[in-house]
């Protein structure tokens, strides 16, 4: 955060290593907490309120995401997938067994765990461009199932109504309380994955991704490191699907398609690989990304377009332009928006000096 | 008996000219797969891309169909050049999930640019082949199939030809074999891979021509991409027969399963059965039937 070091020195090992090296980082951190749990849901009107919702649903998906391709270095092309088991298994356990959202969310996440896992598995014998055929093809066939077998699927357009989350009899129906309800577990998900990437799981993933073979000889079991990998990232996707599920009160298969499995990538492309807030900037900007597109295309699209043509313009126009960043953010800057995050704070550390 | 054999052939022998057909496609991605070890995730959207060129260009008023067939295979190369250039060289020796994720990319452009440049209508590739169906047998097949199985195995001659014969040819396996190796030697290697995205351009814009014929040109072209994975992963990711070989298994057995276990699951088998017998392959032959085996020593 806005650290500004220069002619703070530290005097004691307590100091040094205190959890708010500076007293503004702890400001920080209240200020964001303020903000994000009295000013925002109070002050914002729930068009807003919608927004930040999804931004943070989707932060719990990217950071899953970004566990298995940004950190232990595994490409996955069927994050969607993933989410749809959590969203169809919590659907069909809150519909069916009528079970509330602190059994059914966990289950959801830890079958996608499940899934991921068994879908990881030929990570052992395969690398790179093969594991991105083998994932897409875990896409294409949990879709093709969600989509075929009725006792899944719920019957009628592979689609199950889901009842509103209620915790102590209330039931969360409001945009404010739902912003409350997604804001807990995006919250947890952020500090969870903080503290996964440096315990000894974490250090293992990213050994595997800088040199596997190095990382086998050093005493770490790659398998099963790979095999945990899929399965906390698909649990972090499974999360999110059961959090898409209650949001939107249905569990939908076109939620989950190819097409937003490369949203998410997309998402940490751009955010930048291997990093917590990277995968937090990545989600808002790509959930972003389509209001801005409409907004300008509605005042400047008639001018082009006839109104009939302009939805489809819209979506064809987003994907060019997701298309386009992704080149370019590899092209350019691998490190994605928190490599230029980064840079801007490196500045502001030592500022008024250049270093 | 006899009618549920005859059904049966005929079954078999659309599923392999299908199958020739993917394989069509497949070519191109193991030309580039061959040669510069990067895997294309846009092969559909570069057949989509043909496929617009070739309806545009063919229905074009005083073209002729000839000329017009030449500029489509003409304008694929250089797209497929320029984007070598701008897209690919500077991501050289960059983690191979950076190339995956910029041909993914360059997918999603490519599907978003047709409905804002060409609208969101089907077109359709008029070709002067007739459509009287040759009959083999019980069976029959459609010209533009025929036309295309010929097309094909030329093309596979072709390349097997250019690859075990040819001065460039040798040079390009030698570049796959080992880059490094290849420059010490003298060889241009940033050279051979632009001349690799040319010949998958070229193998895209010839797909482009024949299944936009088949299926008419739009957005959902781009979906035969989807099924070159299961093709080349069967076959061997680096092998041309392999992506013959895997083109045939894949046509022949998406056909008959389409037809046999359709009826009880209501549709869809065609999209989701290639990729059961891909994950199969991946498990038990994870380089394919003919690709060669990749040993890591430490």
């Amino acid at each position: 955060m806005f650290h500004r070091e220069s002619g703070t020195f530290k005097t004691t090992y307590a100091g040094d290593m205190a959890l708010y090296p500076l007293p503004v980082a702890r400001g920080t951190v209240i200020a964001l907490f303020v903000l994000f749990v009295v000013v925002a849901p109070l002050l914002l009107a729930d068009y807003y309120l919608s927004i930040i919702n999804l931004v943070m649903i989707s932060i719990v998906g990217a950071l899953g995401l970004n566990i298995l391709v940004g950190y232990t270095g595994q490409i996955s092309i069927g994050h969607a997938a993933f989410m749809s088991v959590g969203a169809y298994t919590a659907a069909n356990l809150a519909v069916r067994l009528d079970l509330p959202f602190w059994v059914t969310l966990p289950a959801g996440g830890l079958m996608a765990a499940l899934v991921g896992a068994v879908v990881g598995i030929p990570s052992l014998r395969i690398k790179g461009l093969y594991l991105a055929i083998a994932t897409l093809a875990g896409q294409l066939i949990i879709e093709w199932t969600i989509n075929h077998v009725p006792w899944i699927s719920g019957g009628t357009q592979a689609s199950i109504q889901v009842p509103r989350p209620s915790l102590f009899g209330y039931e969360l129906k409001t945009q404010g309380q739902l912003y409350f309800f997604v804001l807990f577990f995006c919250v947890l998900a952020i500090v969870a994955t903080l503290n996964l990437v440096r315990s000894r799981i974490g250090r293992a993933f990213v050994a595997i991704r800088d040199q596997d073979i190095a990382a086998e000889i050093i005493g770490i079991d790659i398998f099963r490191y790979k095999l945990i990998a899929f399965a906390i990232s698909s649990f972090y996707a499974g999360v999110c699907g059961v959090l898409y599920t209650y949001y939107f009160g249905i569990a939908n298969y076109e939620n989950f398609q190819l097409g937003v499995s490369i949203d998410f990538l997309a998402m940490i492309i751009i955010g930048g690989l291997g990093s917590v807030l990277g995968s937090i900037l990545g989600a808002a900007f790509v959930a972003l990304l389509p209001l801005v597109i409409r907004t300008v295309m509605e005042t400047v699209g008639p001018l082009f377009f006839t109104a009939s043509e302009l939805p489809g313009i819209i979506s064809s126009l987003r994907l060019v332009i997701f298309g386009a960043l992704i080149i370019v953010f590899l092209v350019l800057e691998p490190e994605g928006l928190n490599r230029l995050w980064r840079n801007v704070r490196n500045y502001f550390r030592v500022w008024p000096f250049s270093y | 008996m006899g009618e549920d054999l005859d059904f049966f052939f005929s079954l078999v022998v659309s599923g392999a000219s299908i199958g020739m057909l993917y394989s069509l496609i497949a070519l191109g991605f193991v030309l580039v797969y061959k040669a510069t070890e990067a895997l294309n995730f846009a092969q559909g959207e570069f057949v989509m891309l043909a496929g617009f060129v070739a309806a545009a260009l063919l229905t074009a008023k005083g073209m002729p169909v000839v000329l017009a067939l030449i500029a489509t295979i003409a304008i694929m190369i250089g797209f497929s050049f320029g984007l070598e250039r701008v897209v690919l060289r500077p991501l050289l020796g960059r983690p191979i999930v950076a190339v995956i994720m910029a041909t993914i990319g360059l997918a999603a452009i490519l599907r978003g640019l047709p409905p804002i440049t060409f609208g969101g209508d089907t077109r359709t590739v008029p070709l002067p082949i007739g459509d009287n169906a040759f009959s083999l047998g019980p069976a029959t097949i459609a010209p533009i199939q025929l036309y295309g199985v010929i097309v094909t195995l030329l093309f596979l001659a072709g390349f097997t030809w250019f690859f075990m014969k040819s001065r460039k040819g040798v040079a390009m396996r030698a570049v796959a074999e080992n880059q490094q190796v290849a420059m010490a030697m003298g060889i241009n290697v940033e050279r051979y891979f632009a001349i690799a995205w040319a010949m998958a351009g070229i193998a895209s814009a010839v797909s482009g021509i024949i299944w936009g014929n088949m299926l008419g040109v739009d957005v959902q072209l781009a979906l035969v991409g989807l099924k070159v994975f299961p093709v080349v992963i069967l076959g061997g990711l680096d092998s041309i027969p392999g992506a013959v070989v895997g083109g045939l298994i894949i046509g022949i057995v998406e056909s008959v399963a389409s037809a046999y276990i359709d009826p009880y699951v209501g549709g869809g088998t065609k999209d989701f059965v290639p990729y059961l017998l891909m994950i199969a392959a991946l498990m038990f032959k994870p380089y394919g039937l003919f690709g060669k085996r990749k040993i890591e020593r430490v």
